[in-house]
């Protein structure tokens, strides 16, 4: 127990440590950057799959930085939904410094690149293991701020234009999150998040509670782009180089958004009725307009990102229904979407780094040239439209059911035209880049490197065996322990304050 | 009560820079505004009239003091808020070597 504490720390420290490291040496030494950006994400998610075992366990772990107990110093908190969201995050995150290692070589300065990306993922995953509110706060920022100027890498025209927009609206929801934070201390006064719960649960409700709720959903659906705060994400994540675009729709969205708003409102401030259905209604009008603007869209990673609107507003339409089934499905389809997006932009990113184009009005026929890219795309494609055994269908079939199940008939249905949505816009951008015959000036290209390569099939195989996540064996060890979090949310306090 | 609607005018001024002005610079200054507001108002909720720093002496009544930890909060909320500014000024910047001005209407190439 005392030393298995000493492990969440390092989720933090690794990768801050690591962009410090790559920020004094990376300039000079030209291998570093590469060494220490794969090694260090390797290392995290080594960590994280330890992680998971310690949960399985310990069920939770607390640690005071600093040795301050909380509720007055800092607390960092792992458990089963913790674990999950590391597992995921570092996955995709490894992959991700794998692909780039090749895929950054045609941009000038790659440590660069490293450092901020290795910061991004240190902000995110001290999002994930912090328990205390301000804390987290403060994470988001780092991972925000380290995003704004990984979208603007390109430093062209659209690059600075689309950062300059996703800056503005993110630090306007996180001056929304700042102001929530302000209230909640006001009524609270302490700002540990377990303290906040037990707090709230002696006080009752409040108005200053439903006015931090919707201060809250402003602030994260910022963050996460639900449908009416989403106009910076169709902008800011094709501007970013390839790599950053998967790593921004497959984990950041959900960890600075998906993951904070099942966590506050799961475990902290509790749902309301009231905010179920507004996350309800939120879910459902993020899946079809997402789905609709997708289908119009002729730039290949333009419409990868509308559909990631749609994805979102599965996975929250899962938390909205708030059953132990739909939670369920709603953290295995963010699992299944972290996957598979981050598959089929790297696999755009391959597209672009052999043709130098993204418009699907000149790309057809790469099947022929490009075999593993193609391949890998229409595992991915196949997988996000829920085509049936891969993993993307069993996740939205858990919550299409889920919605039945209680009673939602309209979510339901709404959930399965997006679904067809989904599958058109997704087969437009399949038969205009892979099928058909190869276009004139496309006869010389060629596949992409080893290392490009090798992601791309990871994920694929993980996308397709990724329904067997849901064999009760693996399921409890993997899936259940992050629904527990959410389903039985009055023992995340007492186990958080026990541990003082 | 009147501080705080004065705080939230204050807000509301930083809004209407962000939605309403051209000109990025000015909407920057929105942004600043707006931060100064949120850090404001959370000193704001801790403060009480007539009240005293939170030092301990020997010989002192502990009476009436102000709490101290939104004050600490607030101080790395502005180190934020400057990195934020930072980099939404070093965007402009290169904005404006780019296209050649700071109006938002005439920057429109993406369309959400």
């Amino acid at each position: 127990m005392t030393t298995a504490v000493n492990i969440i720390p390092i989720f933090v420290i690794v990768p801050l440590a690591g962009a410090f490291m790559i920020s004094i040496g990376g300039r000079k030494l030209k291998w570093l950057a590469d060494f220490l950006g794969v090694l260090s994400t390797a290392g995290l998610f080594i960590a994280a799959l330890f992680a998971l075992k310690l949960v399985n366990e310990y069920h939770i772990l607390v640690y005071s930085v600093g040795a301050w107990k909380p509720p007055i110093g800092i607390a960092m908190v792992l458990d089963g939904l913790t674990a999950f969201m590391l597992v995921t995050v570092n996955l995709v995150a490894l992959m991700i410094a794998i692909y780039s290692v090749k895929y950054m070589e045609h941009f000038t300065s790659k440590w660069k690149f490293f450092t901020l990306f290795l910061l991004m993922l240190g902000g995110m995953n001290g999002v994930i293991v912090t328990g205390d509110i301000f804390n987290l706060f403060v994470f988001l920022e780092i991972a925000a701020i380290a995003s704004f100027a990984l979208v603007a890498f390109g430093v062209e025209r659209h690059e600075l234009e689309a950062a300059f927009k996703y800056a503005l609206m993110s630090t306007l929801g996180s001056l929304f999150v700042l102001m929530g934070i302000a209230l909640l201390y006001g009524f609270t006064s302490t700002l540990n998040m377990a303290d906040i719960a037990a707090v709230l649960a002696q006080k009752g409700s409040s108005n200053i509670i439903l006015l931090v709720s919707v201060l809250f959903v402003m602030g994260f659906g910022l963050k996460s782009a639900l449908v009416p705060f989403h106009a910076w994400l169709p902008d800011a994540h094709p501007s970013a180089p390839a790599p950053i675009s998967a790593m921004l729709s497959g984990v950041l969205i959900k960890s600075l958004g998906i993951y904070t708003i099942f966590r506050i409102f799961g475990n902290v401030i509790g749902v309301t009725p009231a905010i179920a259905s507004i996350l309800m209604v939120l879910g459902c009008i993020s899946m079809v307009v997402g789905g609709f603007l997708a289908i119009g869209q002729w730039d290949l990673k333009r419409l990868y990102a509308y559909s990631s609107i749609s994805q979102m507003g599965y996975i929250i339409l899962g938390f909205g229904i708030g059953t132990p089934l739909s939670i369920l499905g709603s953290l295995f389809h963010l699992f299944n979407h972290s996957v598979f997006k981050s598959l089929l932009f790297l696999g755009a990113g391959a597209v672009e780094y052999a043709t130098g184009t993204r418009d699907m009005k000149k790309l057809g026929g790469l099947m022929k040239k490009m075999p593993v890219t193609g391949m890998t795309s229409i595992i991915g494609t196949m997988s996000i439209s829920g085509v049936p055994p891969f993993a993307g269908f069993w996740s939205k079939l858990i919550i299409i059911l889920a919605a039945v199940e209680a009673g939602q008939l309209w979510p339901a249905v709404w959930a399965i035209v997006a679904s067809v949505l989904t599958l058109a816009a997704f087969l437009k951008a399949m038969k205009c880049t892979f099928w058909g015959d190869v276009r004139v000036g496309l006869e010389k290209i060629i596949e992409v490197p080893f290392l490009m390569k090798f992601s791309l099939i990871t994920l694929a195989l993980i996308t397709s065996v990724g329904g067997l996540l849901l064999i009760p064996g693996i399921q409890n060890v993997f899936l259940n322990q992050a629904v527990g979090v959410m389903t039985e949310s009055a023992d995340y306090l007492i186990a958080v304050l026990q541990h003082i | 009560m009147a501080i705080y609607l004065l705080c939230l005018s204050f807000f509301s001024v930083g809004l209407y820079g962000i939605l309403r002005k051209r000109n990025i610079i000015k909407i920057i200054i929105g942004v600043i505004i707006a931060e100064y507001a949120v850090n404001l108002f959370f000193i704001l909720i801790a403060y009480r009239i007539e009240g005293r720093a939170p030092i301990y002496s020997p010989n002192a009544e502990i009476t009436n003091m102000v709490d101290a930890l939104p004050q600490a909060v607030v101080l790395t909320s502005i180190v934020i808020g400057l990195a934020t500014t930072v980099i939404l000024i070093a965007l402009a910047m290169r904005i404006f070597e780019k296209y050649g001005t700071f109006d938002i209407t005439k920057i429109r190439d993406l369309r959400g």
